[in-house]
């Protein structure tokens, strides 16, 4: 006889709060997502998180989730086809430091298939944390000049003047991009109710 | 198949409640974009299949016994099925007994405690059961607004199966006269998800002449599909 499973509810999220590197970014390791036999393109992808001032926020943390170079998310619902990339590790998280930045070094990840034959852009998904967010914000890093970026049905629901806010820009140096958060503002980054 | 509902409103922090002076400049004031579930959301990092160093006695992380009230925190991880999430990492941090963090920018005068760390972390088992031993940590001031004082509560942050399962939440202490006026919990609209927050304790969980012990289980997003879901 099979019983009716108990309905539940979610908890609420609460703020990290100012603390939390105590628990949770001692362990730098974490800025690099790659190891030196990862395939694919190597990044270094700064993050600069302002608040609604444009001043830097120095007690926040970022956390990255990322497909590797083939598109491969290391992760049993990824059913598609290849082997992902033992090189790769698709999770990142550092804390943000006194002018509001952190810098990971990983790698492009591929385009991710929907088994459709058509799927999303390349991308990073992200979680952003701070003092004074009472719940966690996600956006998505997508890459500047990237011709998928026309067909991606996640950006195709941004207002299109809201859609550069999801771009890393590249720097001066090869293989060097910044992606900007603004939490409040003119052009503050959208974020998604997942 | 497992799906991912939305949260009811209220059942979640306001993200801009100025009463928490802290989130009048951060939170976000464009109205957050609805998307779909992708392999992106229904993927993410997997860690108890890896060893993280757990830590789950923070009492017994340096030569002797840390000051305060020992208590032993557990209970399970869940889905909104109550089906248990197995395998999952649970980090923890908190202040001492005293109400201070170990951290560089907690300048509470009060003392630290050279026996506690206040951080601590450990993955469920295949019931989705865990169990912490620690110290109970102090309420403790903060410049929110005049004679503000945080409720004691020990900090957790979770995985679950996928990114879209990802909570940091705090545990609250049952009876805490401090929680009506702390602007962080009752940030969350409605009183009965407030109460979720709120650990209970537990006799059966104590251990005689050692320890008491508060339950607390978490559930995370997700649950079985049902033919009515997902309209959104």
């Amino acid at each position: 006889m099979s019983r009716e499973p108990e309905k539940l509810c979610c908890l609420p999220s609460q703020t990290v709060g100012p603390f939390f590197h105590l628990g949770l970014t001692a362990d730098s390791t974490r800025g690099r997502l790659c190891t030196a036999e990862a395939k694919g393109e190597r990044i270094r992808l700064r993050f600069k998180l302002l608040d609604g001032d444009g001043a830097p926020v120095p007690d926040g943390m970022i956390e990255l989730w990322q497909a590797d170079s083939s598109g491969k998310y290391d992760h049993p619902a990824d059913t598609g086809a290849g082997e992902r990339d033992p090189g790769f590790c698709g999770f990142g998280r550092l804390a943000t430091d006194a002018d509001g930045t952190c810098t990971f070094e990983t790698i492009r990840p591929g385009r991710i298939a929907d088994g459709k034959g058509s799927g999303q852009a390349a991308h990073i998904n992200v979680s952003v944390f701070a003092r004074g967010l009472l719940g966690r914000l996600c956006t998505r890093v997508y890459f500047e000049g990237d011709p998928a970026l026309a067909e991606d049905p996640i950006l195709a629901l941004v207002p299109a003047e809201r859609r550069q806010t999801l771009l890393a820009r590249r720097g001066a140096t090869a293989g060097e991009s910044t992606f900007e958060i603004r939490l409040q503002g003119p052009r503050e980054t959208v974020f998604f109710d997942v | 198949m497992r799906t991912y509902p939305r949260p009811e409103a209220g059942d979640q922090p306001t993200l801009l409640h100025p009463a928490y002076g802290s989130s009048i400049k951060r939170a976000p004031t464009q109205p957050l974009i609805l998307i779909p579930h992708t392999l992106s959301e229904l993927t993410g990092p997997l860690y108890g299949h890896n060893p993280v160093g757990e830590t789950d006695d923070l009492t017994a992380q340096h030569a002797g016994d840390p000051i305060g009230e020992r208590i032993i925190v557990a209970g399970r991880v869940l889905d909104e099925d109550g089906r248990p999430v197995p395998n999952t990492l649970i980090e923890l941090w908190q202040a001492n007994s005293a109400g201070r963090y170990r951290h560089a920018v907690d300048n509470h005068p009060a003392p630290l405690d050279p026996n506690f760390t206040g951080a601590g972390r450990t993955v469920t088992d295949e019931q989705g059961n865990y169990r912490f031993i620690t110290i109970k940590p102090g309420a403790y001031p903060w410049r929110n607004h005049p004679n503000a004082w945080r409720p004691a509560h020990i900090h957790f942050s979770l995985f679950g199966p996928c990114f879209i399962s990802r909570l940091v939440t705090q545990m609250y202490f049952p009876n805490d006269p401090l929680m009506p006026f702390d602007p962080i919990s009752q940030s969350i609209p409605n009183e009965r998800a407030r109460q979720r927050l709120i650990s209970k304790f537990d006799l059966s969980l104590t251990q005689p002449e050692w320890a008491l012990g508060y339950r607390f289980d978490f559930v995370l997003r997700g649950r079985e599909a049902t033919p009515f879901e997902e309209k959104r």
